[in-house]
């Protein structure tokens, strides 16, 4: 049976739980005559849940295992001298089975054995979905009937229903607590299989960056070297770039905005800074590519300055464009928070409005505003379409924002996309330098968060 | 009396310095503003001005004979080996008969696109009467004439450093002459897969497979980030564990997009062994990218519903699951949509998860499922931003227009929905 039939019919079964409960409910109120502790609905609802949520768990928790016990029989049922093969050709030589079993392209020659075990895939398949069919309805049907023997005027079914719901809550909640765990662990997990072949002191202070790594031993000149130093200093360069361009503008836009901008000034550019904010980045990286970094680039020659296609100057102009709305947003919030007395009281005494901004309500600001600028960089740091589309892939150890330097992201996109061996060191630096990011990322926005929000409670 | 002139006399000297820095402050200001909107402009102005003729696409008109020698050389019509490139030929062929030369009359062929023979073998197959007869036919011209059409290639380069040659320039202005020559609309844009070929690429796939991830990515965040939600403001004690949650959903909310693109690489594709580049995986990853914008703005549509309407519902003896299921969620609903609709459209803009879990290979057919390998629109613009051909600018310029089309509808849509069910209590 398919999965999406399954799906169907289990959720059939928790309706016709739900009348079945509520009736039951309320056939026994009135053959005992005694009034039910709940509303009747609520006697539906025990019996439905108690119905699905079993079998439901059933479902994924067969989804999850039953191809790796699958996988396990077909390969045990393959002759032993195919099962020695290593763990590599082994996984190569059961995708092939798998294809052959679903109709898909199959490489190389196919044999008896491999026709064999095809069939065996198939038939093992079948009866997996023809079992979990079976399984999941019987949890459905046996969930449903435990609820009903136990509906009564006297239970508490909701209560009981609450309880469940309650629980559902908070497993939502603690997804949030579920990803970062799984963030954490999966970029750590690989990082630390990477650093088991390349030593972590070469990773971050190694100043050479080639990550191709020999196909085969005898290969000249690809033995890889994993120093990723050129990789920081470029995010950095990329990303002082696009401070300098964001921070003065998006300052003296908030400025502007929440000082001297007439209603009218304001309600046209507020609407459209948003909109700046919700262009997606691959669209910026399409702009910085193709339109401002030959632009740049034609400027260069026009002076004599030698601009590289692919300069640092392009991606982080652009970047900085991006984060305007960022910056300003956050000094708008903090500028607000500052109480107008104080900003009265400095006009009062004579200050004009520049010298209250700059003197007096700045200065109470910046706290808000610095932990604003630590968000925006953690953005910069992190952005990846921008630079993947306009900067380059070689890793120059340079500060000349004319030429073309790669990023950390930017080497996380190409060491992944495209065939990749996962065991290979070159797969695994990607994971090493997610690390560094996250790492990076994740120390900026709780330093930024928590003084962006300290300094708001101290005036409320 | 002294000291009063003098202080005056004071402020006087520096009035004119001061005023002159509080019309700097001002000026920057305006200035500062005015960079960013006028980005906007040239932005808008410059995708505009290389995406609209990407609507409009060169089409000839060929008078086909529809030759059964060529079509059905056995006697009857098998689409398998029938040679419509030939009759395509033979069309373009008629026209210029002074054509002789191999190389020239290759050259000829050039003008109309591959797809031209498509288009003929499926008007043969729906209608195999037409066997034996003539008639005339548009078909999309070639990538190189579009553009010549279009003025993008420019005529006076010398031939060497464009890609079509004096002769082809000369036969377009011959069709031009002939009226044989139409700029059309550009179904093909929105009928069809992607393509090598830049006058047959479509975004219909990438479409499709921004759809199907978008739904498993709403059917996922929306509900556990309003559960989500709705423990954290109305069920979770202060304490430590609530606490953790709270600094977790805001830190999640500013991690790398690219960094859940490693996590879905390492968790749903190698761990779980999900299928590479399905929406089902890019939807996932999605939903949970978009959960801590969900959650947070949901948590504060709970929080503007005013405590007197749980009260009352207290007092009347609900429960307090009554109260949440009973009033605050039909009174924060319109609230928590609006954080969905701007996390979908956030969903549908990001790209860099999505090229880490392998949904950036070059997809013909258009995906029918959630497990089919497919693209989304923003990876389609990043693979035709890289793409050399001229054609394949201008379609990924059409491509971006709509995308931000679609960002447009949705957060309008958000936006026309916050202000018609803002209350004001």
């Amino acid at each position: 049976m398919q999965t999406t039939t399954l799906i169907l019919v289990l959720i059939a079964l928790t309706v016709a739980a739900y009348s079945v409960g509520r009736g039951r409910a309320l056939a026994a109120a009135r053959q005992r005559g005694l009034r039910l502790h709940s509303l009747p609905g609520y006697y539906g609802y025990f019996t439905a849940l108690s119905c699905l949520l079993p079998a439901l768990f059933v479902v994924l928790a067969w989804q999850f295992f039953a191809p790796r016990v699958i996988g396990a029989l077909v390969i045990g049922s393959l002759p032993e001298a195919q099962q020695a093969l290593p763990a590599g050709e082994l996984s190569l030589l059961y995708n092939n089975l798998r294809n052959l079993a679903t109709g898909d392209v199959v490489y190389g020659d196919v044999d008896a054995v491999l026709r064999a075990a095809a069939a065996l895939y198939v038939d093992l398949n079948e009866r997996s979905s023809l079992l979990l069919a079976l399984a999941a309805i019987a949890t459905a049907v046996g969930g449903a009937a435990l609820a009903w023997r136990r509906i009564g005027p006297e239970f508490r079914a909701r209560n009981r229903v609450e309880s469940v719901i309650l629980g559902l809550l908070v497993a939502a909640s603690s997804i949030a607590i579920l990803t970062t765990i799984g963030i954490v662990l999966s970029v750590l997990f690989e990082a630390v299989r990477f650093f088991r072949e390349v030593p972590i002191t070469e990773f971050l202070f190694g100043l050479n960056w080639s990550p191709q790594m020999a196909i085969r031993a005898d290969q000249v000149g690809s033995s890889g070297s994993f120093g990723a130093v050129p990789l920081f200093t470029g995010t950095l360069l990329i990303t002082a770039i696009a401070m300098f361009v964001a921070v003065p503008i998006g300052l003296l836009t908030a400025i502007y905005l929440a000082e001297y901008a007439g209603n009218q000034v304001r309600n046209v550019a507020k609407p459209l800074l948003e909109v700046l904010a919700g262009i997606p980045t691959v669209v910026y990286g399409f702009f910085a590519a193709l339109t401002v970094a030959p632009a740049i680039r034609g400027f260069g020659e026009s002076v004599g300055l030698d601009v590289a296609s692919e300069s640092a100057l392009a991606a982080g102009l652009v970047m900085g464009i991006m984060i305007i709305p960022l910056v300003s947003s956050l000094s708008d919030d903090a500028i607000n928070a500052v109480p107008r007395a104080m900003r009265d009281g400095a006009l009062g005494l004579g200050a004009m409005r520049s010298e209250a901004m700059l003197q007096v309500i700045l200065p109470a600001a910046l706290p808000g505003i610095v932990g604003g600028v630590l968000l925006a960089v953690s953005r910069a740091i992190g952005e990846t379409m921008i630079v993947v589309m306009a900067a380059g892939l070689a890793a120059n150890l340079t500060a000349n924002p004319f030429e073309a330097v790669t990023t950390v992201t930017v080497q996380i996109v190409t060491l992944l996309v495209g065939d990749q061996e996962f065991d290979s060191a070159k797969t695994l630096a990607a994971f090493a330098l997610g690390l560094v990011l996250f790492v990076v990322t994740l120390g900026l926005n709780i330093v930024g968060l928590r003084v962006v929000r300290k300094y708001r409670e101290q005036y409320d | 009396m002294v000291s009063v002139s003098i202080t005056r006399a004071k402020v006087e000297a520096g009035l004119r310095r001061r005023h002159r820095r509080e019309v700097l402050l001002r000026a920057s200001g305006l200035a500062a503003t005015f960079v960013g909107v006028a980005f906007l402009a040239v932005f808008f102005a410059s995708l505009i001005g290389q995406g609209a003729s990407a609507f409009l696409q060169t089409r000839v008109a060929l008078d086909v004979e529809y030759s059964a020698e060529l079509l059905a050389p056995d006697g009857e019509f098998d689409p398998q080996f029938a040679d419509f490139d030939a009759v395509v030929r033979n069309s373009i062929r008629e026209r210029f008969p002074d054509v002789r030369d191999r190389r020239e009359r290759r050259e000829l062929s050039r003008l109309v696109s591959v797809g031209a023979a498509y288009q003929l073998r499926d008007r043969v197959v729906a209608d195999p009467s037409l066997i034996g007869t003539s008639e005339r036919v548009w078909v999309p011209a070639s990538a190189d004439v579009d553009m010549v059409v279009k003025g993008k290639i420019e005529r006076d380069l010398d031939e060497s450093g464009r890609p079509v040659s004096d002769r082809q320039l000369a036969w377009i202005d011959a069709l031009e002459a002939d009226g044989r020559l139409e700029k059309r609309f550009n179904t093909a844009l929105f009928t069809n897969g992607d393509s090598r070929e830049p006058e047959l690429a479509g975004i219909k796939g990438a479409l499709m497979g921004s759809f199907y991830m978008l739904v498993v990515t709403i059917l996922l965040s929306f509900p556990i980030g309003a559960a989500a939600a709705v423990y954290l403001e109305e069920f979770a004690p202060k304490n430590r564990w609530s606490d953790l949650i709270e600094v977790n959903i805001n830190n999640l909310a500013a991690v790398p997009s690219i960094v859940f693109g490693l996590l879905g690489l390492a968790v749903f594709i190698n761990w779980m062994s999900l299928p590479r580049s399905a929406p089902l995986v890019g939807g996932l990853v999605l939903a949970l990218l978009t959960l801590p914008v969900i959650i947070i703005a949901s948590r504060a549509a709970i929080k503007a519903v005013p405590p007197s309407i749980r009260e009352a519902a207290l007092g009347l003896g609900a429960s307090r699951m009554q109260v949440v299921t009973h009033h605050v969620l039909p009174l924060a609903l319109p609230g928590m949509l609006t954080g969905a609709i701007i996390g979908m459209s956030r969903a549908l803009g990001e790209t860099a998860p999505l090229l880490m879990i392998g949904m950036v290979a070059f997809i013909v057919d258009v995906p029918g499922s959630f497990t089919d390998p497919a693209t989304a629109l923003p990876v389609q613009i990043y693979l035709w931003a890289d793409s050399p051909e001229r054609a394949f600018a201008e379609r990924t310029s059409a491509a971006i227009l709509v995308l931000l089309g679609f960002l447009l509808v949705m957060n309008l849509t958000a936006v026309i929905m916050r202000r018609r069910v803002e209350r004001r209590w």
